[in-house]
């Protein structure tokens, strides 16, 4: 039996192809993927993103747990309505998933983690949570809208009240703020500007019907990975999992090594690795017409096999782009096999647009 | 214009007198998503029915083509190579994929009629 979201029935009526992403029923496209890649890039675009797990830590305890749990420092956050993206390692360093904390008061954070590692992730944290004074609620009762785009602020205006258009107006990124029922957070996983809007089911499926009549086009989970892999941003189980750590993940910036006595959950394993990295995240872009796709073989001279561990079409540039994990020696070019044929590829940062 | 004829993995048929057009269903490239490359063959290639003789790929994956009907490669539609969209846009027209002259014909008795191909996608 698959899981629905608030706004499942809207998507069948908007005629959405639906695709099965870990036993939530989402829509995968409206019509154009590339279309709605676009409106993100060019214009803005909505999408339904109710299926990721939202997991509230509530209690005096809370600080000091997540500054144990997390490789980032939520002392770092440099006031209450503010957020960090971080990653959550077991004691071998390996990473159990990456998600986003929203510090909503001293005494309160909202977690953001993936839908395809909910049951370990919450057995993992209500283990680790163990000692401390918090206490755990997964939020099943909300729903999350993403809108994105350079064009945000200008059309979601006229679908919100003064209070919330007042509240969103001094948002920074990577900041947060709660009127009534919304929550609405300056983040995303585009590329783009934009807000990730958290609200109870009951006001999610008119929010989300006022969104498409003010010309916010509804975007699936297709665009959203085109979107985020021009971005380079990483998907957990695909580009990483418990078997390889932030430093080898492009993910180091997430890690604060300082203050030392921290000694957060595989500190200890992540120091030890830090000066002695085999492997790396790499972009690849492919010059010649053909596409790039997860699991074919990176070739590299005098150096072992890379592999790819996500690859498309990107819509901005054009072109195929992938991201591999590869020898850390690797240096700027290397050779793709698709369908048995050898391509050369240009090797990038893993960030293959400017940020917005 | 001819009937076409269907097989089991999307492919349509259109018989021109001992060459056939090929090309992929409406249902296929619905299916697909948008398709953003594909790998046409070679002309003067001989081929069997159910070779994979082209593969198309969409925004999410690479889907093989297969020959609906053995032959040799005639032609293929170059305008797909730049324009790979013209698959979703009009997939019986103009964007057909290649052109095979037949090594035998009777196999065209051995594909489906439109009903029959359309009974087959609705049982999926």
């Amino acid at each position: 039996m698959s899981m629905h979201t608030s706004l499942y029935q809207l998507h069948l009526h908007e005629n959405a192809k639906m695709t099965n992403f870990f036993g939530w029923e989402m829509p995968l496209s409206y019509g154009s993927s590339i279309q709605e890649h676009n409106a993100v890039r060019n214009d803005v675009g909505c999408f339904d993103v109710s299926h990721m797990t939202i997991l509230d830590i509530l209690g005096a305890g809370g600080r000091q747990f997540l500054r144990k749990l997390l490789t980032n420092d939520v002392d770092r956050l440099p006031h209450p309505g503010a957020a960090l993206y971080t990653c959550m390692c077991n004691e071998h360093g390996g990473i159990i998933d990456d998600l986003i904390v929203y510090q909503r008061s001293p005494d309160s954070y909202r977690l953001i983690l993936n839908a395809g590692t909910k049951d370990k992730d919450l057995a993992w944290i209500e283990d680790k949570s163990q000692g401390f004074a918090v206490g755990l609620q997964t939020r099943p009762d909300l729903s999350i809208i993403a809108v994105q785009g350079p064009n945000v602020f200008a059309k979601l205006p006229a679908i919100l009240n003064p209070a919330q258009h007042d509240a969103i107006s001094t948002l920074k990124r990577f900041e947060c703020v709660e009127i009534e029922q919304y929550f609405f957070a300056r983040t995303g996983y585009t590329g783009e500007d934009g807000l990730e809007i958290i609200l109870p089911h009951f006001l999610a499926t008119s929010f989300w019907q006022q969104c498409l009549k003010a010309g916010i086009k509804p975007c699936g989970l297709a665009a959203r990975d085109s979107l985020r892999l021009e971005a380079g941003y990483m998907l957990y189980g695909q580009d990483m999992d418990e078997s390889n750590t932030p430093l080898e993940s492009g993910l180091s910036f997430t890690i604060k090594w300082k203050p030392q006595d921290r000694d957060f959950i595989g500190m200890g394993a992540l120091l030890s690795q830090k000066d002695h990295l085999k492997q790396k995240m790499v972009g690849l872009i492919l010059n010649d017409k053909a596409i790039m796709r997860a699991n074919q073989k990176v070739i590299i001279p005098n150096q072992p096999d890379g592999i790819i561990t996500s690859g498309g079409y990107s819509p901005t540039l054009e072109k195929s782009i992938a991201l591999a994990r590869v020898p850390f020696e690797t240096k700027s070019t290397a050779k793709v096999e698709i369908r048995d044929k050898l391509f050369d590829v240009t090797i990038t940062s893993p960030r293959f647009i400017e940020s917005n | 214009m001819n009937q076409l004829k269907y097989t089991k993995t999307h492919e349509w048929v259109r018989n021109d007198n001992l060459t056939v057009a090929v090309g992929i269903t409406n249902h296929a490239q619905e299916l697909l998503g948008d398709l953003v490359f594909i790998e046409l063959p070679l002309i003067g290639k001989a081929v069997k029915k159910g070779d994979s003789v082209a593969v198309v790929e969409s925004v999410k994956a690479a889907s093989d083509v297969y020959a609906p009907i053995s032959g040799t490669i005639t032609e293929v539609n170059t305008a797909l190579a730049e324009n790979p969209a013209l698959l979703n846009q009009d997939p019986y027209g103009s964007g057909w994929i290649m052109k095979l002259s037949m090594s035998n014909p009777e196999e065209l008795n051995s594909l489906l009629q439109e009903e029959d191909y359309n009974l087959s996608i609705e049982e999926h």
